[in-house]
C-alpha cells in the first residue's frame, strides 16, 4: 500500500508529459483518454489507498513513503517523500475524485477549441501539483506543490491567450498570490532557523517542546505561513485576483478556483495547526480575517451581473467560512465545509458553465432567463448545489458543514459571539445571492435561446456532483440530529480529540437546538426574501438602485469594496511611475546619447550627398583653396 | 604687357567663371562658365610660353581648345538629353543620386 | 600695344562677368563671345598670333556657335527668363562670390610677385608652333585626336534618341520649360 502513495501524484505527472510531448499528434480522442483516464486512475489508486489505510491503519496514524532525497545543502535534505494521513486522504479523493469529473465535463466544454490538448496538459499538472501538495511530507515539497498550483493556475487562467485580458488576469493572479507566497517562505525561513528541520511532523513536535504558547516567534511563524494561505485562497487582503481569474474556463474555475487551489490555505493552516495552537493572537486573526472576507465577498456577491463572478465571490466568502472555523480551533469543521463546499461549488460551477456553453457563451446574468424549461438537468443540478451553497436545512451538505462552524464560532473562547453573528449574518447574505442567482437564470422569461444542449459527458458530472452534495454531509451530523461524527473521529488522526466536533456542555444541547434553528430561519429567510425581491416584486429593487445612495452602494460593492482601485492608487501607479522615471536614468541616458549622436552624425553627413552637381563643385573648389593654401603658406 | 597682370588676368577669370559655375542652376550657364575656366587656363599656359619665348605654351593652348571643343560637345548633347527627360535645365533637378 | 592689351583684359574680364550674371541664355552666350575675341587681342599683344587666330576661328567661332545653336534649339525663351530671376537672387550669389574672391586673392598673391614690365617679346609665329606639334608633340596631336573621335562618337550615341519622345517615368518633372506658344 506504502508503495502505491507515489502514483497518485504521478500518474497526472505522467499524463501531462504525454500531452506536452505528444499532444499536438495524438489527436482529439487520445488525448482525451490520456487527460482524463490518468485523474481517473490516479482517483482509482487513492480510493484503493484510503480503503487500506482504513481497514489497516498504520502505525503511527500514518503512511510514509520516501522516493529519493531531492538536495542535501547545509544541514537542509528534504526528500521527495509522501505522507498518507487522515487529512491527505480527504483532500486526495476530493481531489481526484471531483478533478476527474471535470475533468469529465471538460471533453465536451473544450471541444471545439484547439488548445485541447494544451488544456488537458495543463490539468493534469495541476492535479499532479496539487497532489504533491496535499501528500508531502516536508515544507518545501509543498512549496513546490505549492508554486506547481500557482503556475498551472497562471496558465489556465490566460489560456485563451489571445485576448490581452486573459493575460492581464492571469498576471494578476499570480503577481498577487506571489505576495503571499513570498511571505510563506520567510515562514518556512524561520522555522527552518530556530526549529533546524522542515520534516512536518518533525517541525509540529519541535514547535511545541521549544516554544511555549504565546511565544513571539510561534506567532510570527503562524502569521507569515497565514500570509501565504491568504494569498493562495484570495482572502482579505489579498483576494483581488479571483474574481478576475474567472477569465479562464469554466472546468478551470471549478476545479482550481473552487474546489482545489483555493483550499490549499485552509491545508496548510490545518496541516500545521500545532503551530497556530501555539499562537493565540494567530488564531484570532485568522477568524477575524474569515469573517471580515464572508461578509464582505458575500455583499459583492449580491450584485454581481456575471454568472461567474457570483461564484467566485461566493467561493471567497465560503473559504472565509473555512478560515473562521480555522480561527476558531475547529479543524474538522473547517475540513468539512471544504469537503461539501467542494461539491456543490464544483457543482455550480459546471452548471453554470452548461448554461454558458448553452448560451453560446453568454455569461451575463441579465441576458439568461426562463432556462429551468430548456435545461431541466442543469437546473435541478443547480438547485441542489444551490440549496446546499444557501445551507438548507436537513437535506443538504452544506446545512451540516456551516451549522458545525456556526456551533463552534459560538463557543469560541474570545469574541465568538461576535464572530457567529458575523457567519449569520454572511448566512442570510448566501441564501440571499445564491437564489436571486438561481431566480435570475432559471426563471422568468427566456431573454437567449438555447443553442447547444448539453450532452451525457456534461450531465453525467453534474448528477454525480449532485448526489455528493446532497448526502456529503451526512458523515457529520449534529447530537440533535443524529450525533454522527464519522468525519470527526477520522480526522482525529490528524487531529486529536480536540479538533473533534465540540462537545455540549450541560445546558448546551438546548443552546444547540436554539442556534440550528435560527441559522435554518435565516436560510429559508434568506430564500424567501430572494424570491420577493427578484422574482415578485423586482420593482423595489430598482427603486432603491435608482436611488443615489443605493447606487452608490451598488457600485462600492460591485468594484469588490473598492481594493482594486486602492491597491491601483498605492501600489501600481507609483510603481509604474517608478519604472517609467528609471528607464531615462543617467546609465541609459549615456548610451542612448550615443545612439543619438551617431544618429546625428550620420545625419549631416548624408545630408552632404544630396546629388546636386554644383554641391560637389563647391567641395572641390573649398578643396583646392584649402590645396593651394597649404602650398603657398607652409 | 608683364607677365604677372597676364597671369592675373588669368586668375581673375578664373574665379569669375568658378563663381558662375557654382552660383547658376541654368545648365546652359553653367556650361559657359566652364568654358571661361578652361579659356583662363588657355591663357596662363600662353602667357608662360610667351615668357619662356617658345611655342610650347601655344602648343599646349591648342591642345587645351581641342579638349574644350570635346567637352562642350559631349555636355551639349548631355544636356539635350537630360531636358528631354525632365523638361527643364534645373542643375538641381539631377539629384537622383541624393542619399 | 599695351594700352590696348590692358583695355582688352578690362574688357574680356567686364564681359564675362556680364556673361555670367545675365538671365537670357543667348545674352549670356554673346557676351562670351566678346569675352573670348578681347582675350584674342590680349594673345595677340603678348605675341602669339596663332593661337589669337584659332582663339577667334575655333573657340568663339565653333564652340560658341555650337552653345548658340542648342539654346536656340531648346528655345525656352520668356519661361526661362521667368525661372532664372527667381534662381538668381542676391542671397544665391554670396557663397560662390565668396569661394571666387577667396580663390582669386590666392592666385593673386601666388602670381603677384614683381611686376616689372618685361621687354617687348618676339612674336612667336606660325612655324614655330607647327615644327613643335609635328616634332615633339606629334603624340600628344594624335592623342588629341582620338579624343575629338572619342567625343564624335559618344555625342553621336548620346544624342541619337534624342529628338525621340523620352519623357523619364519617374521623375516628375519640377519645372515645365516648353514650347513657348
Amino acid at each position: 500500500m506504502q508503495a502505491l502513495l507515489a502514483l497518485i501524484p504521478a500518474l497526472p505527472l505522467a499524463g501531462f508529459l504525454i500531452l506536452a510531448l505528444f499532444g499536438g499528434r495524438l489527436g482529439r480522442r487520445g488525448v482525451s483518454i490520456v487527460g482524463v483516464g490518468s485523474v481517473g486512475a490516479s482517483a482509482l489508486v487513492a480510493i484503493l489507498a484510503a480503503i487500506g489505510f482504513l481497514t489497516a491503519p498504520p502505525a503511527g496514524g500514518a503512511l510514509t513513503q520516501r522516493l529519493w532525497t531531492w538536495w542535501s545543502v547545509g544541514g537542509l535534505a528534504p526528500g521527495i517523500a509522501f505522507t498518507l494521513d487522515p487529512l491527505a486522504i480527504v483532500f486526495t479523493l476530493v481531489v481526484t475524485v471531483v478533478g476527474f469529473l471535470i475533468h469529465l465535463y471538460s471533453i465536451e466544454y473544450l471541444a471545439g477549441d484547439d488548445g485541447y490538448a494544451r488544456f488537458f496538459a495543463c490539468m493534469n499538472l495541476f492535479v499532479s501539483s496539487m497532489l504533491i501538495l496535499v501528500l508531502a511530507d516536508n515544507l518545501p515539497l509543498l512549496y513546490l506543490g505549492w508554486e506547481g498550483v500557482g503556475l498551472c493556475s497562471y496558465l489556465l487562467i490566460g489560456f485563451w491567450y489571445r485576448d490581452p485580458a486573459n493575460g492581464r488576469a492571469a498576471r494578476k493572479a499570480f503577481l498577487v498570490t506571489r505576495i503571499g507566497d513570498t511571505a510563506m517562505a520567510i515562514g518556512l525561513f524561520l522555522l527552518f532557523r530556530h526549529l533546524g528541520t522542515l520534516q512536518i511532523a518533525e517541525v509540529m513536535n519541535r514547535a511545541t517542546t521549544a516554544w511555549p504558547v504565546g511565544a513571539p516567534l510561534a506567532t510570527a511563524a503562524a502569521l507569515l505561513l497565514l500570509g501565504g494561505a491568504i494569498g493562495k485562497s484570495a482572502q482579505l487582503p489579498l483576494q483581488t485576483w479571483l474574481p478576475d481569474a474567472m477569465a479562464g474556463p469554466t472546468p478551470v474555475s471549478a476545479l482550481i478556483h473552487a474546489a482545489t487551489m483555493v483550499t490549499a490555505g485552509v491545508y496548510l493552516i490545518a496541516r500545521t495547526h500545532a503551530l497556530f495552537l501555539l499562537s493565540p493572537a494567530a488564531m484570532t486573526v485568522v477568524a477575524l480575517v474569515g469573517a471580515l472576507t464572508l461578509l464582505l465577498a458575500g455583499c459583492s456577491a449580491l450584485v454581481q451581473t456575471d454568472i461567474k463572478r457570483v461564484l467566485a465571490y461566493s467561493t471567497i466568502s465560503q473559504i472565509g467560512y473555512m478560515f473562521l472555523a480555522l480561527g476558531v480551533g475547529a479543524w474538522s469543521a473547517a475540513i468539512l465545509h471544504f469537503m461539501t463546499h467542494a461539491f456543490f461549488k464544483a457543482l455550480l460551477f459546471l452548471g453554470a458553465g452548461a448554461v454558458i456553453l448553452a448560451l453560446h457563451h453568454e455569461q451575463e446574468i441579465a441576458r439568461m432567463g426562463g432556462l429551468r424549461r430548456s435545461l431541466p438537468v442543469v437546473f435541478w443540478t443547480f438547485l441542489i448545489g444551490g440549496a446546499s451553497l444557501a445551507a438548507l436545512p436537513l437535506v443538504t451538505s452544506g446545512f451540516y458543514s456551516k451549522d458545525a462552524i456556526l456551533w463552534a464560532a459560538w463557543n469560541a473562547p474570545h469574541g465568538g459571539r461576535v464572530l457567529w453573528a458575523a457567519g449569520l449574518a454572511g448566512a442570510l447574505l448566501t441564501a440571499l445571492y445564491t437564489f436571486r442567482l438561481i431566480f435570475r437564470v432559471f426563471f422568468g422569461e427566456e431573454r437567449t435561446t438555447v443553442t447547444h444542449r448539453p450532452t451525457w459527458v456534461i450531465a453525467l458530472p453534474l448528477v454525480v456532483l449532485a448526489g455528493l452534495a446532497t448526502i456529503g454531509g451526512f458523515v457529520e451530523t449534529p447530537h440533535t440530529l443524529g450525533g454522527v461524527t464519522l468525519f470527526s473521529r477520522f480526522l482525529q488522526g490528524t487531529f486529536g480529540v480536540a479538533g473533534g466536533h465540540a462537545e455540549a456542555v450541560g445546558a448546551g444541547h438546548g443552546a444547540e437546538l436554539a442556534l440550528q434553528i435560527l441559522a435554518a430561519i435565516v436560510s429559508l429567510g434568506g430564500v424567501w426574501l430572494a424570491y420577493r425581491l427578484f422574482l415578485r416584486r423586482p420593482e423595489t429593487l430598482a427603486r432603491w438602485r435608482g436611488a443615489r445612495a443605493g447606487a452608490a452602494l451598488r457600485r462600492f460593492w460591485l468594484g469588490g469594496w473598492g481594493f482594486d482601485e486602492l491597491y491601483d492608487r498605492v501600489l501600481v501607479r507609483p510603481f509604474e511611475w517608478t519604472a517609467r522615471v528609471s528607464r531615462g536614468d543617467f546609465i541609459d541616458s549615456f548610451y542612448t546619447g550615443l545612439a543619438r549622436t551617431l544618429g546625428g552624425l550620420h545625419g549631416a553627413l548624408a545630408a552632404t550627398q544630396n546629388g546636386r552637381v554644383r554641391f560637389y563643385v563647391a567641395g572641390i573648389a573649398i578643396g583646392a583653396i584649402l590645396a593651394i593654401a597649404i602650398m603657398v603658406f607652409t | 604687357m608683364p607677365l604677372e597682370h597676364a597671369l592675373l588676368l588669368a586668375g581673375a577669370l578664373f574665379a569669375i567663371g568658378l563663381a558662375g559655375v557654382l552660383a547658376r542652376r541654368n545648365l546652359f550657364f553653367i556650361l559657359m562658365s566652364i568654358e571661361i575656366m578652361l579659356n583662363a587656363a588657355g591663357l596662363a599656359f600662353v602667357t608662360a610660353g610667351a615668357h619662356w619665348g617658345g611655342p610650347d605654351g601655344q602648343v599646349m593652348f591648342i591642345f587645351i581648345l581641342a579638349v574644350a571643343a570635346a567637352e562642350v560637345a559631349v555636355g551639349l548633347a548631355l544636356l539635350l538629353r537630360f531636358y528631354h527627360a525632365r523638361r527643364t535645365v534645373d542643375a538641381d533637378a539631377a539629384d537622383r543620386l541624393r542619399g | 600695344m599695351t594700352a590696348v592689351a590692358y583695355i582688352s583684359g578690362a574688357v574680356a574680364l567686364l564681359a564675362s562677368l556680364l556673361a555670367v550674371t545675365r538671365r537670357n541664355a543667348v545674352h549670356g552666350a554673346l557676351y562670351l563671345v566678346l569675352s573670348l575675341l578681347a582675350v584674342a587681342l590680349v594673345f595677340f599683344a603678348l605675341g602669339a598670333p596663332f593661337v589669337a587666330a584659332l582663339e577667334v576661328i575655333v573657340y568663339a567661332g565653333a564652340i560658341m556657335v555650337l552653345f548658340v545653336f542648342v539654346v536656340m534649339m531648346l528655345n525656352l525663351g520668356r519661361v526661362s527668363e521667368a525661372q532664372e530671376s527667381v534662381w538668381l537672387s542676391p542671397r544665391s550669389w554670396t557663397g560662390p562670390v565668396l569661394l571666387a574672391l577667396v580663390l582669386g586673392a590666392e592666385l593673386a598673391w601666388v602670381l603677384a610677385r614683381g611686376a616689372a614690365a618685361g621687354p617687348a617679346r618676339p612674336a612667336v609665329g606660325v612655324k614655330a608652333v607647327g615644327a613643335a606639334l609635328f616634332g615633339p608633340y606629334a603624340l600628344a596631336v594624335e592623342v588629341a585626336s582620338f579624343l575629338l573621335l572619342a567625343a564624335l562618337v559618344g555625342v553621336f550615341h548620346i544624342g541619337y534618341r534624342a529628338t525621340e519622345d523620352e519623357t523619364d517615368a519617374v521623375g516628375a518633372p519640377e519645372s515645365r520649360g516648353g514650347v513657348e506658344d
